[in-house]
């Protein structure tokens, strides 16, 4: 297999639903199988190939002091280095440590902090080593996937629109619910890739791919006050699976 | 080999869910320890649960597991709706059962062909094992596929499905919908029977385990989305009489907590709900099972795969079942308003019984959370399993014997993400 390119995946903290969407590529997994060489990825193979690897795949954040190494010889066996999901691209939903004292939330989750090893935050990837593409979402969407892996076997740039949920929502066709319904939703600041899931089920989005580039944030405060969202509320639809994202993150948004 | 003084590092355990490592120490050719050690980082959900919402919090537990987002949202609604003095009516309850088949579809479809049956087949992953057996790699994926499907339809997406909430769903399909869905899973039923054939024919080493089991039971239906709580020691409880039973506690090797029932260890999964429940399988998943050679009772972990299985062939049944009675609900959600209280919940993940207690606040923001997730429950059992596993074969060179261990743990299919994640296998012997 002299030539095929090699493939790897990697996990920090995190749920593994990114790198499951690589194996929910059904249809396409063994023809995608057949044009690389999966060379390390323990979610679904015991046979690990040593580096270097022409692409690799990293989904969740950076919480614990060993992550802080691991990621630095992952990026240095890796010549394409690709985030997967908003844990490894902004954090995740366990950034809310972040605005947290995590010593009392270690104590509140174990009797005896001392033997857990924990940052005390969770940081994206990109705050570590130099990353070459960013895939949003918690979780990514699999199409979104296939073409950032696809492209960067041939080289070329991923073909991943940098525009809001409205544009997917409105090219669906659907209503939208804050005109109709006056109900809150996040589509016109969150990046695009889900393809609208949530309008398309008569709820508001709620920003699961983060914020896109550019969000008006400030506006769209002043849109879901008008939904009738307490600033309360606002805070913490703002502050869950990309909490730490910038244009999402404090102090742009007032808590 | 028995040479006694040797200390042996394997690399990572592979094909489960997570990050730990297992720890086995033999000391004068005696195994004094085999500890199972979760090194997952901590997420910490239980903290950060506290003052959020008590309508956010199924989407936020989602992220727990992307493996099992259905559980963590069922568990997490029935607690709430629980403290909420909410019961959702029978169409709701039927939608989600019909959600959740889709979750255990695919997540058992993934298991078995994907994690599991190489090892028994000696192949290191389901690609290198489809260069020889291509169409049986391919069956499982088309099985795979059909459960995200269900998740797709009525969940609106397969990994932290968006359509459930609180109180029900957004949007209740219609009914011409979920026959799209049937016709689908028509065929996965086919799929489905022939991988309980296939798996039936694999080479079991005879081993039983004498733990006790701990499993929902239904007094209508096979376990899955609610119930109360029965052991094979006689046990019979409620959600809310859990935490009398179920003590966790810390132990200094894992990040993942340690469970005990009454004091004693436990297992939870597909062989517990299995040998509690087989009686209330579909007619032919029972047949399915009994043609691959299960009896009503299964305790040999390594017939966990022929469990899983059968469990599929009664999934789709199941599924198929729900769909042709389905009746589009009224009113999509019940509303849910806030008071103050604490609610319980217990549901069937496909690695076993999960239990989740909030305590709400009179406008409904959580003051505190429990979640119990099956590996935590289940470490302790692999535990003694492994001792047992290592001591029948501490013979064997470390490499023969880092395979056998790693065997016995993915026999249970541990999620270590959701116990908080993955192995790596030293060996003292000293
Ligand atoms: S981004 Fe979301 S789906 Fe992906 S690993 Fe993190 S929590 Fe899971
Ligand atoms: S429903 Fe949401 S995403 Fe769709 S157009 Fe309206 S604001 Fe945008």
């Amino acid at each position: 297999m002299i030539g095929t390119p090699t493939l790897a995946v990697w996990k920090f903290a995190s749920c593994d639903g990114c790198q499951l969407t690589l194996l929910d590529c059904e249809d396409e997994l063994l023809t995608l199988a057949g044009q690389v060489h999966i060379a390390h990825f323990l979610e679904a193979s015991s046979a690990v190939l040593p580096g270097p690897y022409d692409v690799s795949l990293v989904e969740g954040s950076i919480t614990t002091p060993g992550d802080v190494d691991r990621i630095r010889q992952v990026r240095a066996s890796s010549k394409v280095l690709v985030t997967i999901g908003a844990c490894a691209t902004s954090g995740g939903i366990q950034a809310l440590r972040n605005f947290a004292d995590v010593q009392e939330f270690t104590s509140v989750v174990y009797a005896s902090p001392p033997y857990i090893e924990s940052l005390a935050t969770s940081t994206p990837i990109s705050a570590h080593v130099p990353v070459d593409f960013e895939l949003r979402g918690c979780p990514i969407d699999k199409h979104q996937l296939l073409e950032v892996i696809s492209a960067f076997l041939v080289g070329r740039k991923p073909d991943i629109p940098d525009t809001s949920v409205c544009t997917e929502c409105k090219r669906r066709g659907l209503t939208c619910v804050t005109v109709a319904s006056n109900t809150p939703c996040l589509g016109p600041v969150t990046h695009a890739g889900c393809g609208a899931l949530c309008p398309a089920v008569g709820r508001g989005c709620y920003g699961c791919f983060g914020p896109m580039t550019g969000a008006n944030v400030p506006a769209m405060i002043g849109r879901l006050h008008e939904c009738g969202m307490t600033e309360g509320a606002i805070d913490k639809v703002l502050a869950t699976f990309n909490v730490a994202a910038p244009g999402f993150r404090l102090p742009l948004v007032q808590r | 080999m028995t040479d006694r003084s040797r200390e042996l590092r394997i690399g990572s355990l592979a094909r489960v869910e997570g990050e730990g490592a297992l720890q086995v120490t033999i000391q004068d050719g005696r195994v004094e320890r085999a500890e199972l050690q979760i090194y997952e980082p901590p997420r910490f959900f239980e903290a950060f649960l506290r003052g959020r919402q008590h309508t956010e919090v199924a989407d936020i537990t989602s992220r727990i597991c992307g493996i099992c987002p259905v559980a963590y949202q069922t568990s997490a609604w029935l607690a709430i709706e629980d403290a909420c003095g909410i019961q959702v009516g029978a169409g709701i309850t039927a939608l989600r059962r019909l959600l959740y088949c889709g979750e255990w579809i695919s997540s058992h479809a993934l298991h078995i062909y994907l994690l599991h049956i190489p090892d028994f087949l000696g192949y290191p992953d389901a690609i290198t094992l489809s260069r020889d057996h291509r169409a049986v790699v391919e069956r499982g994926l088309r099985l795979k596929k059909s459960g995200n499907a269900i998740l797709e339809m009525v969940g609106g997406r397969a990994i932290h499905p968006v359509n459930p909430r609180v109180g029900g769903f957004h949007r209740a399909p219609t009914k011409s919908e979920l026959a799209v869905l049937a016709e689908q899973l028509r065929h996965a039923l086919d799929d489905a029977l022939a991988t309980v054939e296939f798996v039936g024919t694999l080479d079991f080493p005879g081993v039983d385990l004498e733990v006790e089991l701990l499993a929902v039971h239904h007094p209508d239906h096979y376990a899955i989305e609610s119930g109360r709580v029965r052991s094979s020691g006689g046990l019979d409880f409620s959600a809310a009489e859990f935490p009398d039973h179920v003590v966790e506690h810390q132990v200094s090797h894992s990040t993942a907590l340690h469970a005990t029932l009454d004091g004693g260890r436990y297992l939870t999964g597909p062989l517990a709900r299995y040998s509690l429940n087989s009686a209330q399988l579909s007619p032919l998943a029972r047949q399915a099972a009994a043609a691959a050679g299960l009896g009503p009772v299964c305790r040999n972990p390594f017939r966990s795969i022929v469990v899983r299985a059968v469990e599929v062939v009664y999934a789709i049944d199941e599924a198929l079942r729900l769909i042709a009675d389905y009746v589009r609900p009224d009113v999509a959600a019940e509303p849910v308003l806030p008071r103050a209280g604490v609610g319980h919940g217990v549901s069937e993940a496909p690695r076993g019984l999960l239990y989740h207690r909030y305590e709400l606040d009179a406008e409904g923001l959580i003051l505190s959370a429990t979640i119990v997730p099956p590996t935590s429950q289940n470490q302790a059992a692999i535990e003694g399993d492994l001792l047992a596993v290592v001591e029948a074969n501490r013979d064997l060179d470390d490499a023969a014997l880092a395979h056998v261990c790693e065997r016995t743990i993915r026999n249970y299919d541990p999620c270590i993400s959701c116990a908080t994640h993955f192995l790596d296998l030293t060996v003292h012997r000293l």
